[in-house]
C-alpha cells in the first residue's frame, strides 16, 4: 500500500518526523518496506534500505511559473522560446523543445527550473542526475527550463512538460506545492483494513495519540429519487452480503483535477476519466471498492423497463467482454452482476465493457457493494484477475463500509463532474452484521500477556482504535468492535493483540519461564543419528545435504524398481526436480561427482529421508538412509613422502569406514555377504547384515553406470544403509573386556589357501584355533602370483598371543602357533609359508 | 706398578681418547662386557693364594668404581656434547607446509542446528521431529488456516499429484503432532526440520530449507516468557550484549503475533549494508499460540496458554558467517563446506 504523507494528512493530525513515523508503523505492525520522495530532502535518520539517487527540488531554483508568451525559435523549428514569469516581478526567456508547449500560447502554469538546479537528465538513460547550466541552444541563451516529470523524478514520463492546475501559486517553490515522501507499507493478512489511507490514518492517530479528521462526506444536495429507477436482487447472499445502487445525473465526464490525478499516479495507479478515477480514489482512500456502470446503457438493455441488477453466479459458458477488452467465458464459481441480459460485470474483479462509462455517459450508477472474501478470491485466482478491487475484497471488507464510499464518490462526482446525485439509495443488506461485542477480562489478558496493565491503560488503547469501551467491574471490559474490523474474530486474544502492540512490546519485561517441565521425551532415532554423523566425521567424511527433490531420470539406475511410486509433485519448479527422491546413493554419487571436478579426493556422507509411498496409506513414509561416497588418492601426495603411484580409496576403504563406523557406535551382529545392488559392480559390492538382515550395499559404481554418468577416470564407492536396520545393531549395553597385564608375544604366519576361501573364513579359523589367548589376528598381506601355485593366494596374518593371568613362555607359544597351523592345513588344505617341505 | 694400576692407566688413557658415543661403547664392552678386561681382572681374584685375595679383591673393586665412574661422565658428556651439536646442524624447513590430517566436517546446517538444540536444551527444551510431506489439514486447516484463508498466500507451496498432500511449507505442523501426543501435558519442545517453499532460487531464497520452530505449552505461559526465551537465546547465539526487539506482526496461528529483531552483529545498529541500513536484523517470527491451534491440539485455551516461535538456522547461519549465497547450502561444494 502506497501511502502518499501529504495525502494521509489530510485525515489525521500528527507531528512525527517521517523517520519516527516509519519506525513506529514497523513496531506495530505495519512494517515499511520501500519509501520514494518527491522532491524532498531524506531525512537523516531514515534507516531504509540502499535508495537510487533522486532529485531534490532546491527552494530557491525550482518554481511554479506562468508562461506569459511563447515565440519561435528563430533557428530551430522544433523549438521554442517560452517567457516565463515567476514572482516578485521576475521574469525569464528560455528554449524548449516540449511538444505540449506550442507558439503562441499563453496562460499555463508551468514547472520552471533555474540553473543550478539539479534534476536528472532528459536524456539519458540510466537515471543521471545533471546540474542545470546556463548555455547557448542554436545560439540562443537559456538559463533555465520548464520541466517533465521525469526531470523532476516523479515519473517516467519524458515527453511533455507538467501543466500545472490553475490554483497553483506563481513564484512558489514546487517543493512546498507538492514534494512529498511516499512511504509503501507491507499489509499483513490481518491488517487488510489498512488498505486504504483512513485505515493507515486511524493507525497512525491510535500510536501517536493525533487526531483523527472528521470522514463524513455526503453530497449537499439531490435530484429527484431513485425510487423506481433501479432494482436489484442478490441471489446468494453467501456470496453476496450487500449491495447499494446510487444514480448521479447530469455528469461531465471529463479527464479529473490535477490533484486526482497525481494522487492516484503516487498510489500506483492511472487516471482515466473523472467518474473512474473517483471510483479509484475513494477505493484508496476509504478501502472501498466502487464501480460505475452507464446508467443509460442499462436502461437499454433492459428495453423500456427499469433496470434490474442480479447478483448470481455465473452458468457455465456465460460470456462477458471485459473492460481490459477481452472476451472472457465464465464458470460457475464465478460472481458476476447481471440485467435481463446477462452479466455486466464479474463481481469485485473487473466490469463489463458494454457498461463501461465512456465520455458520452450522462448518468452513471454506481455500485458500492460487499462480497465474501472466499467467493472472490477463487474468482480472482481461477481468472488470474488480481486487480486493486479485488485484492481488498479478497481479504475481507466489513459491509458497514459501503454507506461512506458510496456518499463519497458521489460528493467528489458532484464536485468534480457536475453531477447530480438522486435522493436515496437502493440498500440491499439481507443479514447485516451484528456489532462483535466482547467480554475482555484482565485477569486473562495478564494470564496471557504476563504483565497487569491497569484498566484505564486498556480502555485508552482500545479507545484510541475506536472500540467502544464500558467498565463491567474492576477487572471485565465490554468492548465493541468498530465496524470497520473484520478481524477481531475469537475474542479476547484478537484485542490483546492490539493492547500489547499500542501499550509498547519495549514495555513488556523478559521473564523466564516458570512452567513445570515437561516429562522427558526419548528419540533413540535422534541420538543414534547423531552418534552415526559424529562418528563419520570422525572417520573424515565430510557430511552433505542433498535436495531431496529430484527427477525419476536421475536415480532409475540407482533403484531396485522399474517403476518406483513417487510422491510426485504438481507445480515442480523444473524438471530436475520433479518428485521426492528415493535413493540416497544417487544424490551423494552427483554430489561427490561435482566435487570431484575441482577435488581430488572425495568422502562424503548424508544421513537423510527417502519418500516411500505406501500402499493403503494417505502419508507416504518417510525412511532415513546413510549414504556415503568415496573417490580419489588415500593420501594426498605429500612432499616428506614419494608421491610417485597414487594409492587409489577402493572397496576396502569404505569397507573400512562401515566397519568403524559400526564399532564406533557398537553395532553388534555385523556382517558382509556379496552384495546385489543395480548400480554397484556385481563383484565388487557387498551387502551389510545387522542381526543377519540386509542393512543396505556398498561397493564400486557399476562401471556401466560410471561410464553413462562420465565418471570413466572415478572410481566411485559409494553406499547407501537403511537408518533404522543400523539402529537395530545397537545392543542395550556393550561390555567391556579386562585389560591383560602381561606381555604378548608376537608371531607372523603366512598361509596359501585357494583362491576361493575367503579372508574371513581363514580369520575365523585362525581365531577358533587360538582361543582366548590369541587376542589379535590381523592380515596384513595378500600375495597371488608367480611365487604361489597358481589357482591359490598366500595370506599373511599378525597374531598376538597374550593370556589374562601370566606371562607366557615360549614353549606355550610354540604349541599354540602349532595349532592353528595344523588347523589351517586340515581343514582347509593350506599351505604353511616358510614351511613348505 | 701393578697388574690392577696398568689396566686402570691403559683404561683411562683410551677412554680420554674417545670421541664420540659409538667409541665410548667399544670401551664399555672392552673392559666391562660379557668378556670385558675388567670383569676378567675381577674374576682373577679365585686364581690368587688366599692371603693375597681379599688385598687384590679390594683394588679390583676401587679401579672397577673409578673406571666405571670415569664411564659414565664421559659418555655423559659425549652426549650432551652431541645434542648441542644436533641442535645447531639439524634445522628443519618450518616453511615447508604442514599434513593436514584429512578431517570430516559436519554441513554447516547440521552445526547450526545443534547450536540452537544445545541452547535450547539449557533451558529444558527436548527434540521434537515430524514428517515432511503433509496433508494440507496439519500444514494450514488446524493451524487456523481453513482453505482459501488469505492467509495461505504468505505460503508459496509445492502441490504433489495426490490431492490435499503437499510439502510442508513449515514446521508448524509439528505444533499439532506434538501437541496432541502429549496433551494435557505440559509442552517445551523444538521442532527442528525440512521444509520446502515453491519459490524461484535465487541467492536468497530456496526451495529447500530448515526451520526450527519452538513451542511451550502450559498452565503458566506468557508472552513476557517468550520474550525472556528468545531475547536469552538470541544473547547465547549472538553475544550478550545484543538488544532485542520486538515488532507486531500477524501469524494466523499465533496472537499475538511478534516479529523479532536484534541489533546488527556488524554496525551494532548504526545501519550497514548487512542490515541494509536498518540496523536490526530479523531473526524469528513468534507468538502466543491462537485459541484455535490450542484447540486443535487438544488444549482448552480458557486453561492452558503456549507461546510459539520459528527461525531459519540457514539463515542465522548466514548471519553468522557472512554467506552471501543462500545456494551454496545444497550447493555441498567441499571447498565451502571445509571451512565451517
Amino acid at each position: 500500500m502506497k501511502v502518499p504523507i501529504r495525502w494521509l494528512k489530510d485525515y489525521v493530525d500528527f507531528d512525527l518526523p517521517l523517520e519516527a513515523l516509519v519506525n513506529r508503523l514497523a513496531l506495530a505492525g505495519l512494517e515499511v518496506s520501500g519509501i520514494k520522495h518527491w522532491g524532498v530532502p531524506a531525512p537523516e535518520g531514515l534507516r531504509l534500505g540502499t535508495e537510487d539517487p533522486y532529485p531534490v527540488w532546491d527552494k530557491d531554483k525550482i518554481i511554479i511559473g506562468l508562461v506569459t508568451k511563447v515565440d519561435k525559435h528563430p533557428d530551430a523549428d522544433r523549438l521554442k522560446l517560452p517567457t516565463v514569469e515567476y514572482g516578485l516581478g521576475r521574469s525569464i526567456t528560455m528554449v524548449t523543445g516540449a511538444p505540449n508547449l506550442a507558439v503562441g500560447d499563453t496562460g499555463q502554469k508551468i514547472i520552471l527550473a533555474l540553473s543550478g538546479s539539479v534534476l536528472f537528465d532528459g536524456h539519458a538513460t540510466p537515471k543521471v542526475l545533471k546540474e542545470l547550466k546556463p548555455g547557448k541552444i542554436r545560439g540562443i541563451t537559456s538559463d533555465g527550463m520548464v520541466c517533465s516529470g521525469f526531470e523532476l523524478g516523479i515519473s517516467e514520463d519524458h515527453d511533455g512538460i507538467i501543466i500545472l492546475e490553475d490554483d497553483a501559486t506563481v513564484g512558489m517553490p514546487l517543493v512546498d506545492y507538492f514534494g512529498d515522501s511516499i512511504i509503501e507499507i507491507d499489509i499483513l493478512p490481518n491488517k487488510a483494513r489498512c488498505l486504504s489511507m483512513i485505515g493507515v490514518a486511524r493507525e497512525v492517530a491510535a500510536m501517536t495519540g493525533g487526531k483523527l479528521k472528521p470522514l463524513e462526506h455526503k453530497p449537499h444536495t439531490f435530484g429527484p429519487s431513485i425510487t423506481g429507477k433501479v432494482n436489484v436482487v442478490i441471489q446468494d447472499t453467501s456470496a453476496c452480503h450487500r449491495y447499494t445502487a446510487s444514480l448521479i445525473e447530469n455528469i461531465k465526464v471529463a479527464p479529473s483535477p490535477a490533484f486526482l490525478k497525481r494522487r492516484l499516479h503516487q498510489a500506483g495507479m492511472r487516471p482515466i476519466n473523472n467518474i473512474v478515477d473517483i471510483t479509484n480514489y475513494v477505493m484508496l482512500e476509504q478501502g472501498q471498492p466502487l464501480h460505475a456502470f452507464d446508467y443509460d446503457v442499462l436502461c437499454s438493455r433492459a428495453k423500456g423497463k427499469t433496470p434490474e441488477i442480479v447478483i448470481r453466479f455465473a452458468t457455465k459458458g456465460e460470456k462477458i467482454k471485459t473492460l481490459d477488452g477481452l472476451d472472457r467465458e465464465l464458470s460457475a464459481e464465478t460472481l458476476v452482476i447481471a440485467d435481463s441480459l446477462g452479466p455486466i460485470a464479474i463481481a469485485g474483479l473487473m466490469g463489463g465493457a458494454e457498461t463501461e462509462v465512456t465520455e458520452s455517459t450522462s448518468r452513471v450508477m454506481l455500485e458500492s457493494a460487499n462480497f465474501d472474501f472466499l467467493a472472490i478470491r477463487k474468482a480472482m485466482k481461477s481468472m488470474a484477475l488480481p486487480s486493486e478491487a479485488a485484492t481488498r475484497f479478497s481479504k475481507g471488507i466489513h459491509p458497514d463500509q459501503v454507506i461512506g464510499g458510496a456518499n463519497r464518490a458521489l460528493q467528489l462526482m458532484q464536485e468534480f463532474a457536475q453531477g447530480v446525485p438522486a435522493e436515496g439509495r437502493i440498500d440491499c443488506y439481507p443479514s447485516p452484521k451484528p456489532l462483535q461485542v466482547i467480554d475482555f477480562s484482565l485477569t486473562e489478558a495478564k494470564r496471557i500477556l504476563g504483565i497487569a496493565i491497569p484498566i484505564e491503560e486498556c480502555t485508552k488503547l482500545l479507545t484510541s482504535l475506536e472500540f467502544k469501551v464500558e467498565k463491567v467491574s474492576n477487572e471485565m471490559l465490554r468492548v465493541t468492535a468498530p465496524t470497520h474490523r473484520l478481524d477481531i474474530q475469537v475474542g479476547v486474544a484478537d484485542l490483546l493483540e492490539d493492547i500489547a502492540r499500542l501499550y509498547g512490546y519495549d514495555k513488556f519485561p523478559e521473564t523466564s519461564l516458570s512452567e513445570q517441565l515437561p516429562p522427558v521425551l526419548i528419540d533413540p532415532e535422534l541420538d543414534f543419528e547423531r552418534k552415526i554423523k559424529d562418528t563419520l566425521v570422525h572417520l573424515g567424511l565430510q557430511e552433505t545435504i542433498a535436495y531431496s527433490l529430484t527427477s525419476p531420470e536421475a536415480e532409475s539406475a540407482f533403484l531396485e524398481s522399474s517403476k518406483p511410486a513417487y510422491v510426485t509433485l504438481l507445480n515442480p519448479i523444473s524438471s530436475e526436480r520433479t518428485v521426492m527422491r528415493q535413493s540416497l546413493m544417487a544424490s551423494i554419487v552427483s554430489l561427490a561427482q561435482a566435487n570431484l571436478k575441482h577435488t581430488e579426493c572425495v568422502k562424503l556422507f548424508e544421513v537423510g529421508k527417502v519418500y516411500q509411498k505406501v500402499s493403503g496409506q494417505a502419508l507416504p513414509a518417510e525412511p532415513y538412509k546413510l549414504a556415503i561416497a568415496i573417490c580419489g588418492p588415500r593420501n594426498k601426495p605429500f612432499w616428506v613422502e614419494d608421491s610417485s603411484g597414487k594409492n587409489n580409496l577402493n572397496f576396502y576403504d569404505l569397507k573400512g569406514i562401515v566397519e568403524g563406523l559400526a564399532s564406533g557406535v557398537h553395532l553388534e551382529k555385523v556382517s558382509f555377504k556379496p552384495g546385489n545392488h543395480p548400480a554397484l559392480h556385481p563383484g565388487k559390492s557387498a551387502a551389510l547384515l545387522i542381526r543377519d538382515k540386509v542393512a543396505g550395499m556398498f561397493g564400486v559404481l557399476h562401471p556401466k553406470l560410471a561410464s553413462t554418468l562420465g565418471l570413466d577416470n572415478h572410481e566411485i564407492i559409494a553406499a547407501e544403509f537403511d537408518l533404522l536396520t543400523l539402529a537395530s545393531g545397537l545392543p542395550v549395553r556393550y561390555l567391556s573386556k579386562p585389560v591383560s597385564r602381561f606381555p604378548a608375544a608376537l608371531r607372523d604366519i603366512a598361509v596359501v589357501v585357494d583362491q576361493s576361501i575367503t579372508g574371513q573364513t581363514v580369520t575365523a579359523e585362525i581365531q577358533a584355533a587360538g582361543g582366548n589367548v590369541l587376542k589379535v589376528a590381523r592380515l596384513f598381506d595378500i600375495y597371488q602370483g608367480d611365487r604361489v601355485p597358481a589357482g591359490t593366494k598366500s595370506l599373511a596374518f599378525a597374531l598376538s598371543y597374550q593370556a589374562d593371568d601370566r606371562t607366557l613362555n615360549d614353549k606355550e607359544v610354540d604349541k599354540l602357533h602349532k595349532k592353528i597351523e595344523d588347523r589351517l592345513k586340515h581343514v582347509l588344505k593350506a599351505q604353511i609359508r616358510g614351511k613348505e617341505v | 706398578m701393578s697388574e690392577l694400576d696398568s689396566l686402570k692407566n691403559r683404561a683411562l688413557d683410551q677412554l680420554g681418547a674417545c670421541s664420540d658415543e659409538s667409541t665410548l661403547r667399544n670401551w664399555n664392552s672392552q673392559y666391562f662386557g660379557k668378556n670385558g678386561e675388567m670383569l676378567a681382572a675381577l674374576k682373577k681374584v679365585s686364581e690368587l693364594p688366599p692371603e693375597s685375595r681379599k688385598e687384590y679383591g679390594q683394588q679390583a673393586n676401587i679401579v672397577k668404581e673409578q673406571l666405571s665412574a670415569s664411564y659414565e661422565t664421559a659418555l655423559k658428556n659425549c652426549l650432551e656434547q652431541a645434542m648441542l651439536k644436533s641442535l645447531e646442524t639439524e634445522k628443519l624447513d618450518i616453511s615447508l607446509p604442514g599434513m593436514v590430517p584429512p578431517a570430516g566436517k559436519l554441513h554447516l546446517a547440521t552445526q547450526t542446528l545443534r547450536d540452537i538444540q544445545s541452547t535450547f536444551a539449557e533451558m529444558g527444551f527436548q527434540v521434537f521431529r515430524s514428517r515432511e510431506i503433509e496433508d494440507d489439514e496439519f500444514n494450514f486447516g488446524l493451524l487456523n488456516m481453513p482453505p482459501h484463508h488469505p492467509a495461505r498466500d504468505m505460503w508459496d507451496t509445492f502441490h504433489t499429484t495426490d490431492p490435499g498432500l503437499i510439502l510442508r511449507t513449515h514446521t508448524s505442523p509439528g505444533q499439532i503432532h506434538v501437541m496432541r501426543k502429549f496433551h494435557p501435558a505440559p509442552i517445551r519442545v523444538i521442532l527442528p526440520g525440512m521444509c520446502y517453499r515453491y519459490e524461484a532460487i535465487t541467492t536468497r531464497s530456496e526451495i529447500m530449507f530448515h526451520q526450527v520452530e519452538g513451542l511451550v505449552v502450559g498452565t503458566n505461559v506468557s508472552m513476557t516468557d517468550l520474550i525472556g526465551t528468545i531475547t536469552a537465546f538470541t544473547r547465547k547465539m549472538f553475544g550478550d550484549s545484543r538488544q532485542v526487539r520486538i515488532r507486531s506482526s500477524y501469524f494466523p496461528f499465533t496472537e499475538p503475533s511478534i516479529e523479532v529483531d536484534m541489533d546488527c552483529i556488524v554496525c551494532g545498529g548504526k545501519g550497514c549494508p548487512l542490515c541494509k541500513k536498518t540496523g536490526w536484523l530479523e531473526i524469528m517470527g513468534a507468538g502466543m499460540v491462537h485459541p484455535e491451534v490450542m484447540k486443535n491440539g487438544g488444549y482448552d485455551p480458557a486453561k492452558y496458554s503456549g507461546f510459539a516461535f520459528g527461525m531459519g538456522p540457514e539463515r542465522i547461519a548466514m548471519l553468522r558467517h557472512a554467506i552471501e549465497d543462500i545456494r551454496e547450502f545444497w550447493g555441498n561444494d567441499l571447498r565451502f563446506l571445509s571451512q565451517f
